[in-house]
């Protein structure tokens, strides 16, 4: 039995760099078999998710303005099916972090990963948030989101082109695709944990 | 009379630096006899406050301060110093500079310098919380750890006094007044163009305080640059202010230049110039785009990035960069134009100029634009030099002061172009400095793109940099303001101290003047016609 392929209508599977990733996840995923019409319903609602993926923007420096560039007619990303961006974390599906994260920073950003709703997702857009970037050495910047939150789909740059961003939303949408809805990432949402 | 002659008729015990900049160095008990004295000098009053630099000389903790006269342009450094590391005590200047309030915070955020005299003592950048002092030679970076915990923002402001009797005593300043309504606005806001935060007050509807809290995009940049070699630091500045991208950088190369005697090509001045140029363009185009989305227009925003886009491609072709350039290097830039840059160029002014009226049209003459624009949100001339409000918001309140006039640099000497100064101050005005200077920058470019000599884009410089000992600095006219570089160094190849001049603090700062008395939903409207970059003030 062949693999379940996730289909991007833009870009075709063997064009995605790390798919041996995906398989894996796949893998995992049907271990314990599956059940058929589970699954069916699944892929109805992943086709819905994955297609109208809100996004909810954490902007901090550079790599926001990079996005608003996505947002206007040259990238016009309404094309992927991804051009909702919301300010508030009650209604995105997509923590974006776009900009450093410092010490000051970190615990908002906690809070408004908290505050989001179950399926979600972070994507880490830029050096900054993936390692600290430029700014490693410094005593106020947290060295990757990753050690707070964590992290689905980096996004390297500094800041990362507009194609970058695309290629890393798709991503998300590929394993949005593949994942198990019922009895998988709609659980119920655990209590945010205080430190 | 000469400026030296002045000090020292005040002060004998005064000595003069040299190596570089002009520096008076004076004895703390009579500081602010010298200050008040120049900030009221009948000829030449040095009635703007450029920078205050906190600096740690190992045996003392002190203050550079840097003033210039908005009438002859003047500059002068003054500096003074504490023993005291424990509890250093400094005279504070707030009483004759406005923006001294927010810069002497800065200081004691950094430093722990306390300024005896300035009604708010907080931290500015790092949290209440922290523990020691960054920017001090002996701080220890890993003494504070991650802390995951809220912040919990003080409501009162300390005040340090000196006695007659030579003890200190504290008084306390509450931020908010117990009928005020407090809301928060940020650091997670879509309209703050970045993580600033405000502490909003309210009457009704009504403005009655506001408390900017920064710091939620503070990097370290100048603690960082103090353990990097100098062509490593260019690298940093581009991060500053991401829309002066090209000018921040210059501003550093320029410094460096001048301290290290590198003499730079006439191509390479050129190219910088042009690149400056249309960075500005590119950032009053967001600029355009930011103002009219954050008040609810929609289609604007479409006009301002097609034009943008355009730019950012011409840059892109030449420097590799779409927003962030990495284009100016130690003794010129980093490659040749692209050989279609200068077609590009003009073809994108000729286009620009037919399309500029569109701009108008949509938005300029639009009845809700002016009336949430005109009169709204006033600076009047004596606040903004009080601020040191530089840039278009200063422009916009009738103060001149285009460094690009009064101190030229590059080729701005050679070129002729307006300064474009309003007298109005509100938020209309601000909107319009922005959009003439878009068509004087077209004008600087014509006049410099058929003309650029061949020649070397880049000199040759030594691999490794040492830098004279003294203080440089250099300042250019960057998309928001002037932009400055602080540079002490001590003879090494890493900076002793480098700090920039921020753009955006003193209109952060100036916010709560502008807006007591407007209405809550105006705060937006005059924020983004400040226009204001966060990591460029919170560095």
């Amino acid at each position: 039995m062949g693999m379940k392929q996730p289909k991007i209508r833009s870009m075709k599977y063997e064009e995605f760099k790390n798919n041996d990733y995906l398989e894996s996840m796949v893998k995992e995923l049907q271990d314990n078999g599956v059940n058929v019409v589970v699954s069916k319903l699944d892929d109805l609602i992943n086709w819905g998710r994955s297609n109208s993926v809100w996004s909810f923007l954490l902007g901090t420096s550079c790599c926001a303005i990079e996005f608003m560039t996505l947002g206007a007619a040259r990238y016009d990303m309404a094309r992927f099916g991804f051009e909702v961006t919301r300010n508030s974390p009650r209604q995105g599906d997509v923590l974006l972090v776009l900009g450093t994260i410092t010490n000051k920073m970190a615990p908002l950003m906690k809070r408004l990963y908290d505050q989001l709703a179950e399926p979600k997702y972070v994507v880490a857009v830029g050096g900054c948030t993936i390692s600290g970037g430029p700014f490693k050495k410094s005593y106020h910047v947290v060295n990757g989101i990753d050690k707070i939150v964590p992290v689905d789909v980096y996004v390297p740059g500094c800041p990362p082109r507009p194609e970058a961003f695309y290629y890393g939303l798709m991503q998300l949408q590929r394993k949005m695709k593949l994942e198990h809805f019922f009895g998988g990432v709609n659980r119920k949402q655990p209590k945010p944990i205080d430190e | 009379m000469d400026i030296k002659d002045k000090i020292s008729k005040l002060v004998p015990e005064v000595e003069f630096k040299e190596q570089g900049d002009l520096i008076a160095v004076i004895p703390a008990a009579s500081f602010h006899q010298v200050a008040e004295a120049l900030r009221y000098d009948k000829e030449d009053a040095f009635d703007y406050l450029r920078d205050i630099v906190g600096m740690d000389w190992g045996e003392t903790l002190g203050a550079l301060y840097y003033l210039e006269s908005t009438t002859t342009h003047a500059r002068i450094a003054l500096r003074t110093e504490t023993a005291d590391r424990e509890n250093p005590l400094l005279p504070s200047v707030s009483d004759l500079w406005k923006t001294a309030i927010i810069k002497e915070r800065e200081a004691f955020d950094f430093f722990g310098i306390k300024f005896v005299g300035n009604p708010d003592m907080r931290r500015i950048f790092l949290r209440e919380d922290w523990v020691g002092y960054p920017f001090r030679k002996d701080y220890d970076e890993k003494s504070n750890d991650l802390n995951m915990t809220n912040e919990v923002n003080a409501d009162v402001t300390t005040e340090y006094i000196l006695n007659a009797d030579g003890t200190l005593s504290t008084e306390e300043h509450v931020v908010f007044q117990p009928e005020d309504f407090v809301i928060n606005v940020g650091p997670q806001h879509p309209s703050t163009h970045g993580a600033l935060r405000m502490r909003v007050g309210l009457d009704g509807e009504t403005v009655s305080r506001v408390d900017p809290v920064c710091g939620y995009i503070h990097r370290g940049i100048e603690k960082m640059n103090e353990s990097l070699t100098y062509p490593q630091t260019l690298a940093l500045t581009d991060r500053l202010d991401y829309l002066s991208a090209h000018q921040s950088r210059h501003a550093l190369c320029m410094c460096i230049e001048q301290a290290a005697g590198i003499e730079v090509s006439e191509r390479a001045k050129y190219i910088r110039t042009i690149m400056d140029e249309l960075q500005r363009i590119d950032s009053h185009l967001l600029f355009y785009s930011c103002l009219v989305l954050d008040m609810g227009g929609f289609t604007p925003f479409f006009y301002g990035f097609r034009e943008r886009e355009m730019i950012l491609q011409i840059m892109e072709e030449t420097t590799g960069g779409r927003l962030i350039q990495n284009y100016n290097m130690i003794g010129g830039v980093q490659a040749d134009l692209h050989p279609d840059f200068q077609k590009k160029v003009k073809e994108f002014i000729k286009h620009m100029r037919g399309i500029v009226h569109e701009y108008h049209e949509i938005f300029t003459g639009n009845v809700i634009a002016t009336t949430r624009l005109k009169g709204v949100g006033v600076l009047s001339r004596e606040d903004a030099i009080s601020f040191g409000a530089t840039g278009g918001t200063g422009r916009a309140s009738g103060w001149a002061n285009d460094v690009r006039k009064h101190h030229p640099y590059g080729l701005y000497d050679k070129v002729d172009f307006k300064e474009i100064v309003y007298t109005e101050g509100d938020s209309f005005a601000r909107y319009m400095v922005r959009m003439d200077e878009i068509m004087e920058s077209m004008k600087i470019i014509e006049q410099l793109i058929d003309n650029i000599p061949e020649g070397e884009y880049r000199v040759k410089t030594k691999p490794i940099i040492r830098i004279p000992e003294g203080n440089y600095s250099t300042s250019v006219e960057s998309s928001r303001g002037e932009f400055a570089v602080f540079l002490e160094s001590h003879g090494d190849k890493m900076p002793y101290r480098l700090h920039y001049r921020s753009t955006g603090l003193p209109l952060v700062h100036a916010l709560d003047t502008v807006c007591r008395g407007q209405k809550f939903a105006d705060l937006i409207a005059i924020g983004a016609s400040m226009d204001f970059v966060i990591p460029d003030i919170d560095r």
